[in-house]
């Protein structure tokens, strides 16, 4: 880990004006950190992937709480703890999505660090990322990408580039995305609002960049608009190589509005654990609309959604089996949402029964 | 808040932080990048705690902070300032004769670990499963201890053993009983 300057910031303009003030902020490697939960940004600062001059802990500003809006969404703290928020009564209660995918994520000790600031934040868990032994375009822009003709497992089938096959880790953000969450972020020069679709971007040519968070942005909340008509019908479903505590290879957050005349008013997706961000359609989901909920609906929706999805890696490392994987897991997503909100991750919750 | 001297502006930063641990004051001059589990390892001597992976893959480091679980090696010892922190050392009385913690005992009782390197980590983390108060099966207690890793492979004892103290004795995961001593087949 390289040496670095701590400081804590106590107000949120304290927090703003201290990012910009470090000895080296004019440099890449020298510029200074938010740090909040911390679970990712000191994991990296072991490995020398990132070597921030500077580390601005925000813990004390007043972001951490989980409120209901006057229009009937919810605002979620930016330092409000991954844990506190799935458990929170607002969220669990109206948007179970959330909550499930949230759950899916990580382990108990690390929901108990994480900021849901930070989880937006989180960087890609690329092992070519990771090993500064190797080249990476997203750790050093321009010095190759061995992933693509490596080890993909975990990587892109959708939105890549041929700089970059980098997934967003996030199982939360998952959710967020097929909510229609919105991103609020605080710099000196104002504040503004991000929608979550434009939050994180795709690699293209420059992956060194993962998000549209502007140098100096703080965020500061992550509103949910109102999701009611959604919270009987949703489902978010994971797979990944172990029962738990692994990122997903495949996930699906799937909701679906259903009329009473038992035809889908309106439907969202989101594909985790393919792209460079949360991976959302809304053509596809225009398909599903005044549609009746079966097989039928779901397979060209799912067929939609991963039009252009192409394997990379090679041998063992190829993840062209995710391509099939990825459009049987919308499907069955889609059909588990129809059927009520269930949290799953895919695997049998009767292993008690079993010899 | 912790002050920092303008010297210290330009590089490494050095800190006073005032912690409890285990119920004790603690004070402690540190350097900004020092983990809170090399704080309690190198520095104040609690090698209870252990350094499995030190990446926050395996849970070995999992203490208690405040009541909740964390992985020491994943949080930085300066941000912890001012806090209650409690290690594998304080879950019971460290005199002869004193009873154990029930999650020790029943660790004990269900032969719940072999080298026992993770089960510092595996016991700090049941409490907090305890605290957390969402486990109403062996499917959860499965679910909720994923975060702590046993190579040996003790899994069926650790959940036998944090259901029965977790749960109350209802143990729906208890199909077999646990002959001390032996390898289950």
């Amino acid at each position: 880990m390289n040496k670095f300057c701590y400081v804590q910031a106590a107000s949120v303009d304290a927090a703003l004006a201290q990012i910009g003030a470090g000895p080296d902020s004019s440099t890449a490697a020298g510029i200074g950190k938010f740090i909040a939960g911390g679970t990712n940004l000191i994991d990296l600062m072991k490995e020398n992937v990132m070597r921030p001059a500077r580390l601005i802990d925000i813990n004390a500003l007043a972001l951490g709480g989980i409120e209901a809006m006057p229009d009937g969404g919810v605002r979620l703290g930016a330092l409000a703890r991954n844990a506190d928020t799935a458990h929170h009564p607002l969220v669990a209660g109206g948007y179970p999505l959330l909550s499930a995918a949230i759950l899916a994520g990580a382990s108990p000790q690390i929901r108990n660090m994480a900021s849901n600031g930070g989880n937006l934040l989180q960087r890609t868990r690329c092992y070519y990322f990771y090993d500064t032994g190797v080249p990476c375009n997203k750790r050093e822009p321009g010095s190759g990408c061995p992933a693509a003709g490596g080890l993909a497992r975990q990587l892109a089938i959708l939105g890549a580039s041929d700089q970059c096959v980098a997934t967003h880790p996030s199982d939360m953000c998952v959710a967020l995305s097929a909510l229609d969450a919105v991103v609020q972020v605080q710099s000196q020069s104002g504040s503004r609002a991000i929608a979550f679709a434009d939050f994180h971007r795709l690699p293209g040519d420059r992956p060194d960049i993962d998000t549209t968070l502007a140098p100096g942005e703080l965020i500061t909340h992550i509103e949910l608009p109102l999701a009611e008509r959604f919270r009987a019908h949703s489902a978010y479903l994971k797979f990944r190589d172990r029962a738990s505590y692994a990122f997903a290879l495949v996930s699906v957050a799937a909701a679906l509005d259903v009329g009473a005349d038992g035809r889908i008013r309106a439907a969202r997706i989101a594909i985790g654990g393919v792209a460079h961000k949360p991976w959302r359609d809304t053509q596809a989901e225009a398909l599903l609309a005044g549609e009746l909920p079966g097989t039928a609906s779901f397979g060209p929706a799912a067929d939609r959604l991963l039009v252009g999805a192409r394997g990379a890696g090679v041998g063992p490392g190829s993840n062209a089996f995710k391509i099939p994987m990825a459009r049987r897991a919308v499907v069955r997503a889609l059909e588990t949402a129809l059927r009520g909100t269930v949290a799953t991750t895919g695997e049998s919750k009767d292993q008690e029964k079993r010899p | 808040m912790v002050d920092i001297p303008p010297a210290a502006m330009a590089g490494p930063s050095q800190h006073t932080i005032e912690l409890r641990i285990n119920g004790k004051a603690c004070r402690a001059e540190i350097e900004s990048c020092v983990s809170l589990l090399d704080l309690l390892r190198d520095r104040l001597g609690l090698t209870g705690t252990k350094k499995g992976c030190d990446h926050g893959q395996c849970g070995a480091c999992t203490v208690l902070v405040e009541g909740r679980r964390i992985n020491s090696c994943l949080t930085l010892a300066v941000m912890q300032n001012g806090r209650d922190i409690t290690t594998v050392e304080g879950l019971a009385p460290l005199e002869v004769g004193a009873a154990l913690h029930p999650l020790q005992q029943a660790f004990i009782d269900h032969d719940a670990f072999q080298c026992g390197y993770c089960t510092p980590g595996q016991l700090c983390s049941a409490v907090g499963l305890m605290n957390e108060g969402h486990a109403k099966n062996a499917d959860d207690v499965r679910e909720l201890m994923s975060g702590n890793i046993c190579r040996c492979g003790a899994y069926p004892q650790i959940v036998q053993a944090v259901c029965e103290v977790a749960l109350g004795g209802a143990q729906p995961g208890a199909v077999r009983p646990v002959i001390v001593g032996t390898v289950p087949a």
